[in-house]
């Protein structure tokens, strides 16, 4: 098998330019779906430990529903399914504004949900009841008590499989190249359709996800080890 | 949607046997054994290079598992769609190429499950058995795998239920498992993608939320056998008296 690489011609016009645009993609799509998923799992974490059995129950299906189902299948049943829903105004609005993009996010978004509201779920746990004691005795109140004293603990006991949902997050937005998105995988596959340079092609995107999930893993190292409260 | 479940439902479940090939739900599971029950020994081997005393070993495998862990499954299927063939020198199925690609990636996943499973054992089982003339194999071997594999037995059921789950992507390569039948259906359908991805979903959900349940109740079984071993030291840590 005579090995010949090229890797410059996919990384001149035109194809550099789709490549480029891909990665401004994928930083879109992970960007939205992380924000909404830490939101979405701190509040989802919260309201696990407000005492209320109902929502504590809610809550529990919720991340059940989101971790039994695969990612695929949340993509089809949002953006295939979900949005024949919107009225026929929002439809038409969505189409004509990138709605891969804003589907996508949302599965990937609270699919991711229900791992960081586990991560935080579980950093809470690490917190002994009498801090809550403690900052409500002082006067706060339970958000006050749960802003100022026992998330601020929590998310750093949760640092290290936060970081690691956050990577595979990072790795799951590929699943959109399914719905037509325009991210990593779907372009080079593209470009892999066009030249043939399928080694070249696969080399690059595999390159651009492990250099960005090492690099996350790496930066997850040192926020943890920033964060940490010093040993006294 | 009932009108859906029952002209669909044979082809979600079981896709065009007995008058063509297995598809569906059944297919989704025995790729998932499959991958699975392959990827168990590779994972174990993965996890003794990690760990090894010689640096040859521990080295590239150290590497493998980052690389494996670090790059999408997508990426994967598609490597090994364009590598496999090209290695072996003939064509190969689309099964075979997703059931390659699982294997790896679970391989590395496991090796990662295996690894904490030996390290979390106190380190006095293997001065034991190695003070008692045990060779490093046989310690691993007869002293330390044994227990290992049998604390991570829920682990490997969510193991289980991730690989179900990731059969999910042999839509990307046309491989007959259940979203691909679904995906199917609904272009069988055409108007009704709402019913169609909302059964798919429900189905999953049964199946591995049934899986997850049975993982939680071995979970509870093993810590409370091994509790049952040494019930002085546990009464002394989950003592609440004791604690404050």
């Amino acid at each position: 098998m005579a090995i010949n690489l090229n890797f410059g011609s996919l990384l001149a016009a035109p194809h550099l330019e789709h490549l480029v645009a891909a990665l401004k993609y994928t930083a879109a799509l992970t960007a939205a779906s992380w924000l909404l998923a830490v939101v979405l799992g701190v509040v989802l974490a919260t309201l696990r430990v407000t005492g209320s059995r109902s929502l504590d129950r809610g809550v529990a299906a919720w991340v059940a529903y989101q971790q039994s189902v695969p990612m695929l299948a949340h993509l089809f049943l949002w953006y295939f399914g979900i949005s024949t829903l919107l009225p026929a105004a929002a439809q038409s609005w969505v189409n004509a504004n990138n709605g891969e993009l804003i589907f996508a996010s949302i599965a990937i978004g609270l699919c991711m949900s229900a791992y960081f509201c586990e991560d935080v779920r579980s950093g809470l746990r690490a917190i002994p009841h009498g801090q809550q004691e403690a900052a409500r005795s002082l006067g706060l109140s339970f958000v006050k008590s749960m802003r100022y004293v026992i998330l601020p603990q929590a998310i750093r006991a949760s640092m290290p499989p936060f970081i690691n949902h956050t990577v595979i997050l990072f790795k799951n937005t590929s699943l959109a190249m399914a719905l037509g998105a325009a991210e990593m995988t779907y372009v080079v596959r593209e470009i892999e359709n066009q030249t043939f340079r399928t080694f070249e092609a696969y080399t690059l995107a595999t390159v651009f996800y492990l250099a960005v999930s090492l690099g996350l893993m790496g930066v997850g190292v040192l926020v943890t080890r920033r964060l940490q409260i010093p040993a006294r | 949607m009932g009108e859906i479940l029952s002209t669909h439902l044979p082809s979600l479940l079981i896709g065009q046997y007995p008058n063509g090939p297995l598809g569906g739900l059944a297919l989704t599971l025995i790729l998932s054994v499959l991958g699975l029950g392959l990827a168990f020994p590779l994972g174990i081997g993965l996890a003794l290079c990690r760990i090894a005393p010689y640096a040859v070993l521990r080295v590239p495998s150290t590497i493998v598992v980052y690389v494996v862990r670090g790059v999408p499954l997508v990426m994967l299927v598609f490597w090994s769609y364009f590598l496999v063939p090209t290695l072996i020198g003939q064509a190969v199925s689309a099964f075979t190429t997703l059931v390659v690609t699982l294997v790896i990636y679970q391989a590395a996943y496991m090796s990662e499950i295996v690894r904490a499973g030996i390290e979390s054992l106190p380190r006095g089982q293997t001065e034991a058995a190695r003070s008692l003339g045990m060779s490093y194999g046989r310690t691993m071997r007869s002293i330390l795998l044994p227990q290992a594999l049998y604390n991570m037995l829920p682990s490997l059921i969510s193991q289980f239920v991730s690989t179900i789950k990731e059969t999910s992507i042999g839509y990307v390569i046309s491989v007959h498992e259940l979203t691909y039948s679904a995906g199917q259906v609904n272009s069988a359908l055409l108007t009704k993608p709402l019913q169609v991805f909302a059964t798919l979903s429900l189905i999953y959900f049964v199946v591995c939320f049934a899986l997850t349940r049975c993982a939680h109740a071995v979970d509870g079984r093993i810590t409370r056998r091994r509790a049952g071993v040494t019930p002085l030291v546990e009464s002394k840590v989950h003592d609440p008296v004791l604690q404050g």
